[in-house]
């Protein structure tokens, strides 16, 4: 291991910092995520795929998120209930980003859906990741159970649901709140609402009253915090603080973390790039060139060698075949076999 | 005999010890009350939850994800409409995620009229039901099914859904459930809680037998060669006993329990309305869309050459709810003259 280095020692960041082979991991992820997405909207825009929704500008806080969670299948592990934006976080817990291409050209080859659904929408069983479903916040309905069987179980593994900051407005929210902090049974559970501020052209200034989304945990006694979700040292920082409540009081975490969204809302408003959004990547590279933990060229040479390697996926992807009509009716009944 | 409220409460005693089921939960589910029809009284693993429908269908799905076998209960059919985007999703997710995540979770509510419920303690569900794919929906009409029914439910690796028929909760079952005392006194005193204070008390329940009713499989209840009669749930007695009736006026009826509405027993219902040529479908949700409606069509479409006349629906009034008073109930689901009558008219139709 490196020596620890100080980033950010004048915008004093909070927490400790990381050490040099993480900060390198992050970013490398956080440029992994943004190229795939990148590419995924250029697929989109050439009409090899019929939607696009996701990430970028979350990466900051979805990177640390990914390399944070306890990978594997079954009650020991972490169970993640998440949204449609964090391609990042399952590239750093490991995916390769072919198979988000191959779910955005709704091929049979989609690792997620067989074809079936939106870009975004995963879903990995084997890791614990719950099937990403397109009517938002009912992933904060659903999570619950999975962290109720876990507190049976015992061990460390926890449930993290994440959603956006305009979908607190549905019930499922509450139900989230109201079913993690039961005394009957609180839940280990790390709440998560990433906030960019907007529904889809729906600004929160409208329409949320509370000063921070987090401040509704604490009418449910649920320890809560907002961050800037646009640093990836203080997320990291606050997820591992946060995830280590939640793994050894095996009770609930609300935690709001503060993002860009910088391609809209998705296809649907254009995605294209908006200019006046915070860039999460662009920041931290430039405190990894200042701190001299990257060279300008080194990050460029990264950047470039995922734009090629994605433009290769693509193209094979390209080329892969449509699900057959007739496995509309396969998987509609598990039966024992 | 058991009543039904019994059956199922016998049921899912089974479920915990031998089927793996951990959860029972729901409203009021657990104890002091073990729910307000008290099928789930004093069962180890039944507990209270909050006053969230949204909440016991997304924590059952949530159970269900992590391999566990949850049975959750809303308390009034009446109240489940507020969750139908999270049924849908119960019943999509195997398919949307082809085939990586099966939910092996069972949703029990009860359903229809017959307790004087007025508006909103009266609403059927099975037309809904049967119109979100992905799920297995059952729905006995005696307790011996009643309990059959359950094990295969919470045996099954999908999302289940068992509707109870109100009016049936308190009717004693004419077949023995398999372990159930001779006496009826004797199992009440058993499994019943008694009024008043409860906390003390332990239920003692009998040596109860795997017995189970396979899912998609209905049942012949009166065989008949001249019209076929297919219900399920509260009406299925009012055919059957139609069917006695008539046999008195030398009309031959054919009645089948349905059991399971999806995956239904076309099987059986095909080779009957083959020998009978006549057949009237018999449920009480609204006949607008009506799931008896869908049972015409597949009758018109598949059998139409084997009718002696145009298959039948007899359904609830298409009206927004059941009002409270006796005469209004009365008037908007099918009662015992109106089955009679209907099968009556059927089984006189010449072509
Ligand atoms: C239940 C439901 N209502 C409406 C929509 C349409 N919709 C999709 S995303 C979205 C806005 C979500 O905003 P937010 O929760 O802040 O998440 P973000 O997309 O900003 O991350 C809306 C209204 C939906 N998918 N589901």
């Amino acid at each position: 291991m490196s020596r620890p280095r100080l980033l950010n020692r004048d915008e004093a960041s909070s927490g400790p910092t990381l050490d040099r082979e993480l900060l390198v991991r992050i970013h490398d992820v956080m440029v992994k995520a943004r190229v795939l997405e990148e590419r995924l909207i250029q697929m989109y825009k050439q009409g090899h795929g019929f939607f696009w929704i996701g990430g970028p500008g979350e990466e900051a806080f979805n990177v640390p998120l990914g390399l944070l969670m306890k990978k594997g299948q079954g009650l020991d592990y972490d169970y993640l209930h998440a949204h449609y934006r964090q391609s990042a976080t399952l590239l750093a817990l490991g995916e390769e980003p072919i198979g988000a291409m191959r779910q955005m050209k709704n091929t049979a080859s989609d690792p997620y859906s067989g074809g079936r659904n939106f870009a975004g929408h995963f879903s990995k069983k084997e890791w614990n990741i719950a099937p990403v479903s397109s009517p938002i916040e009912v992933q904060y309905s659903i999570a619950p159970g999975t962290a109720m069987a876990q507190k049976r179980h015992g061990g460390d593994g926890i449930t993290i649901v994440t959603g956006g900051d305009a979908g607190t407005a549905e019930g499922d929210f509450a139900t989230c709140l109201v079913w993690s902090s039961r005394p009957a049974n609180p839940l280990p559970i790390l709440i998560i609402v990433t906030n960019n501020k907007w529904g889809i052209s729906t600004s929160a200034d409208g329409q949320h009253g509370e000063t921070n989304v987090a401040d509704r945990g604490r009418a449910f006694n649920i320890r809560s915090k907002t961050i800037n979700g646009n640093d990836p040292i203080e997320s990291y920082n606050e997820l591992k603080e946060a995830m280590e409540y939640v793994r050894k009081e095996r009770k609930p975490f609300l935690l709001e973390a503060r993002v860009s969204r910088l391609y809209g809302h998705s296809s649907a408003s254009g995605a294209n790039f908006v200019g006046n959004e915070m860039d999460c990547l662009k920041e931290f590279e430039a405190k990894l060139e200042k701190e001299g933990v990257l060279t300008r060229q080194q990050m460029d040479e990264l950047r470039n060698r995922y734009t090629e390697d994605m433009a290769a996926s693509a193209r094979l992807v390209r080329e892969e075949p449509l699900p057959a009509p007739e496995t509309i009716w396969n998987h509609i009944f598990a039966e024992k076999k | 005999m058991a009543n039904m409220a019994q059956a199922v409460r016998m049921a899912l005693h089974y479920a915990e010890e031998h089927l793996g089921v951990m959860d029972i939960f729901g409203e009021d589910v657990g104890m002091p009350l073990g729910g307000v029809f008290t099928a789930t009284q004093s069962l180890k693993t039944a507990w209270n939850s909050p006053l969230d429908e949204r909440g016991i269908i997304g924590t059952a799905i949530g159970l269900a994800m992590a391999g566990q076998r949850p049975v959750a209960e809303i308390q009034f059919a009446d109240y489940i409409y507020n969750t139908i985007d999270l049924l849908k999703i119960a019943g999509n997710t195997l398919w949307s995620t082809n085939g990586d995540w099966n939910l092996p979770m069972v949703v029990k509510t009860p359903v229809g009229s017959g307790i004087r419920g007025s508006i909103y303690h009266s609403h059927s569900f099975d037309a809904t039901a049967t119109h979100i794919p992905g799920w297995k929906i059952v729905m006995p009409s005696n307790p011996l099914d009643a309990y059959g029914l359950m094990i295969s439910a919470c045996q099954d690796l999908n999302p289940v859904m068992y509707l109870e028929p109100k009016a049936l909760l308190r009717v004693k079952g004419e077949e023995r459930i398999p372990g159930e005392p001779d006496d009826d006194r004797q199992l009440s005193k058993m499994i019943d809680a008694p009024l008043g204070d409860r906390s003390a008390w332990k239920p003692q329940w009998p040596a109860l037998e795997a017995y189970a009713v396979p899912i998609g499989k209905g049942k012949v209840v009166r065989e008949g060669t001249q019209v076929t009669v297919v219900s399920y749930g509260r009406t299925l007695p009012l055919c059957a006993k139609a069917a006695d009736t008539l046999r008195e006026e030398g009309v031959s009826v054919e009645v089948i329990d349905l059991r399971t509405l999806w995956p239904y027993d076309w099987d059986l219902l095909k080779s009957s309305i083959e020998k009978t040529g006549r057949v009237l479908y018999v449920n009480e949700d609204t006949e607008v869309t009506n799931f008896g409606e869908h049972l015409v069509r597949r009758t018109v479409e598949e059998l139409f050459y084997k009718l002696l006349a145009p298959p039948r629906l007899l359904a609830g009034k298409f009206v927004p709810g059941i009002g409270l008073a006796d005469t209004l109930e009365m008037a908007s689901v099918p009662q015992q003259a109106d089955v009679t009558q209907s099968i009556r008219s059927l089984a006189a139709e010449e072509p």
